[in-house]
């Protein structure tokens, strides 16, 4: 007998039968039973095969990719740590920047995962499905591989040995947490806007440049490779966001709104996180790759532009908070940190200030802040440094209630005045940063009334070293804190002058090039 | 509805005054002087008078600052949810009317700063 060779489907065919041909219409139970979340948040959806699948992927597809990536690169990763690359970079304050972002991202991208998890299940409409579900697994594979790649680093180096811990608890790092448990919580199709459209569509490109082009620059490689082994997910994810978006609004016109107020909410809500990435971009890298303010005009003012005008045709305006960011960026960087800088004593990594050549370039690129405002502060800290009275300053901080960073920025017209604002709900006073975070807050204030504030939980007894007693006789309630959250006092916290950090990794260095 | 969600939700407040022993969360900032960096969160009793609110805890952190002992208390002004007020430094927070988790701001005219840079 003749054996009967199918012919191989063709790619388009594939596409169809193994993404399409997957999903059925059930019969015994309504679809809105099967898909729950879908009508809550009231968007209206008529037609879901109006969906164009944005990646064309197929999953056989999806993971002979995947595993190419990963064989790359763990094979530069074990290069970098047999060799002891981690000498190569340009001083060990750049260490500093790793520290945070190894107690920052992984949790992000972790809780990303999670979020479309979820979404690759609730989703109804098999292209969305599929895509969010690629992307749950994208997401993990970068916690993971951001794990893998600077665990190297923890084998030399003070302030990584805890990260999972600390981004649970250590106060400043509440704010990314928070800021994706908000996300986690919305809706699924506002999750997708903050997450896909808002924070990897707007503004990826500024989370990723100053930490992947910053470890190219200042010679890491391990952490330079875990980036661009993700940035061909993130392309990815970028479609994604794009898609979601214009589906959206092409379904329904009373859609329009809804998806206003998200991204208005999410590009705010992004645009502060994004706080600490411009601090480490003009503070924390040895070599600089260019400022912050240029990085937000180029890729805000410039390309985040060209996408809202693209935009403009469904009724998409652009977010109000736009005009106060424009203010900020001559100011964002320099007020975090003098933030960390002071309170450098409660910190999983160390602080210094600029030396004086740092100082000039900042005035260079800041020609309209950096001398008047910030210039005689650090200066003023240098002098207090000289004396032997390095300053720390020891108070815990007022926090936003939403973004639940320290309330440091100041009013957009008055880089000498803190921003206040506040709103009385249910007789309790709430405080936020900006008129951005407090409409936040009263569009849904049963939400974020719970919100985890660290300042007020250490003031509530909750933040105690376990077997501690705050009742005894010489307990210190700031060492108790600190030992809460795993940071060794004098050791991975406080100044880089001085630090173990500094003198290893100079003995090392100096070991490597010399007998 | 309050919040967006897939059931009837209503939010716990969780900072509340209750929480806190019997103390309250009082915010302390110092105008036009960021070398501290934000305001400070404070955790104290409703009696505590006035006088020992700034002379205790806020002197505490403030007068790292040197234009701390150069104000001229005469002419100083306190703002209390961002309205001028005049505390009785003799009475209490409560009976300043100064409850939970109120916002004081210091203005010091003539003292904007080390060289007048909001430092």
């Amino acid at each position: 007998m003749d054996m009967k060779v199918k012919k191989k489907l063709a790619l388009k065919e594939k596409f169809a039968l193994m993404t399409r041909g997957l999903a059925w219409e059930t019969s015994y139970e309504p679809m809105e039973a099967v898909y729950p979340q879908m009508a809550y948040e009231g968007l209206r959806i008529h037609n879901w095969d109006a969906w164009e699948d944005p990646f064309r992927m197929t999953m056989d597809a999806y993971w002979k990719y995947q595993a190419e990536k990963e064989r790359k690169l763990y094979a530069i990763i074990d290069a970098f740590a047999q060799n002891n690359g981690h000498l190569g970079v340009t001083d060990a304050r750049y260490i500093n920047a790793l520290k945070i972002f190894l107690s920052a991202v992984p949790m992000l991208e972790y809780n990303a995962h999670r979020g479309f998890a979820r979404l690759g299940r609730e989703m109804r409409g098999v292209g969305p499905q599929i895509a969010c579900q690629m992307q749950a697994i994208d997401e993990l594979r970068h916690a993971q591989t951001q794990i893998h790649s600077l665990s190297n680093y923890n084998r030399f180096y003070n302030g990584f040995h805890d990260w999972k811990h600390m981004s649970d608890r250590v106060w400043y790092l509440s704010v990314p947490k928070s800021f994706f448990e908000d996300a986690c919580t919305c809706g699924p199709f506002e999750f997708i806007i903050a997450i896909s459209f808002s924070f990897e569509y707007v503004l990826t490109n500024l989370v990723f440049m100053p930490f992947i082009s910053g470890a190219a620059y200042n010679g890491d490689l391990g952490a330079m490779t875990f980036g661009f082994s993700a940035q061909s997910d993130e392309a990815r994810h970028m479609t994604l966001g794009l898609e979601v978006i214009k589906f959206m609004l092409e379904q329904d016109p009373a859609n329009l709104p809804i998806i206003q107020r998200w991204i208005d909410k999410w590009t705010w809500r992004g645009v502060r996180l994004l706080t600490i990435v411009a601090m480490l971009m003009d503070y924390m890298l040895p070599k600089r790759i260019m400022s912050w303010k240029e990085a937000w005009e180029l890729y805000f003012e410039e390309n985040g532009m060209a996408l809202f005008n693209d935009l403009a045709r469904y009724g998409i305006k652009l977010p109000d908070c736009t005009e106060l960011i424009r203010k900020e960026k001559d100011h964002l960087s320099h007020q975090a940190w003098n933030a960390f800088y002071t309170a450098g004593m409660m910190t999983n990594f160390h602080t210094w200030i600029p030396t004086p050549e740092e100082m000039d370039w900042l005035a260079s690129k800041y020609p309209d802040s950096f001398d008047q405002y910030y210039r005689p502060r650090f200066e003023h800290y240098r002098e207090l440094e000289k004396a032997g009275k390095r300053f720390y300053n020891t108070s815990l901080p007022q926090l936003c209630q939403v973004c639940q960073i320290p309330m440091l920025f100041t009013e957009g017209d008055d880089p000498t005045q803190i921003a206040y604002r506040q709103v009385t709900h249910q007789g309790d006073k709430y405080h936020f940063c900006s008129d951005y975070c407090r409409d936040i807050f009263t569009h849904e204030p049963d939400k974020y009334v719970e919100a985890w504030l660290p300042a007020h939980q250490i003031f509530m007894g909750n933040c105690f070293n376990p077997g501690d007693d705050p009742s005894a006789a010489g307990f210190d309630p700031k060492k108790s804190v600190l030992d809460y959250w795993h940071i060794a006092f004098g050791r991975d916290n406080m100044d880089f002058e001085g630090s173990e950090d500094q003198k290893n990794f100079a003995a090392w260095r100096d070991q490597a090039t010399r007998n | 509805m309050a919040v967006i969600a897939i059931g009837d939700f209503v939010g716990v407040a969780k900072d509340t005054v209750e929480h806190f022993h019997g103390n309250q969360l009082v915010y302390v900032g110092w105008d036009k002087h960021l070398m501290f960096y934000a305001p400070m969160c404070l955790c104290v009793p409703p009696a505590m008078r006035f006088r020992d609110l700034v002379a205790g805890p806020v002197a505490e952190v403030y007068a790292a600052h040197p234009q701390w002992a150069q104000i001229d208390w005469s002419r100083a002004v306190w703002l209390r949810s961002g309205e001028p007020f005049t505390p009785d430094p003799e009475r209490s927070l409560a009976e300043n009317g100064i409850g939970h988790k109120e916002s004081l701001r210091l203005r010091t005219p003539g003292l904007d700063g080390i060289g007048g840079s909001g430092t």
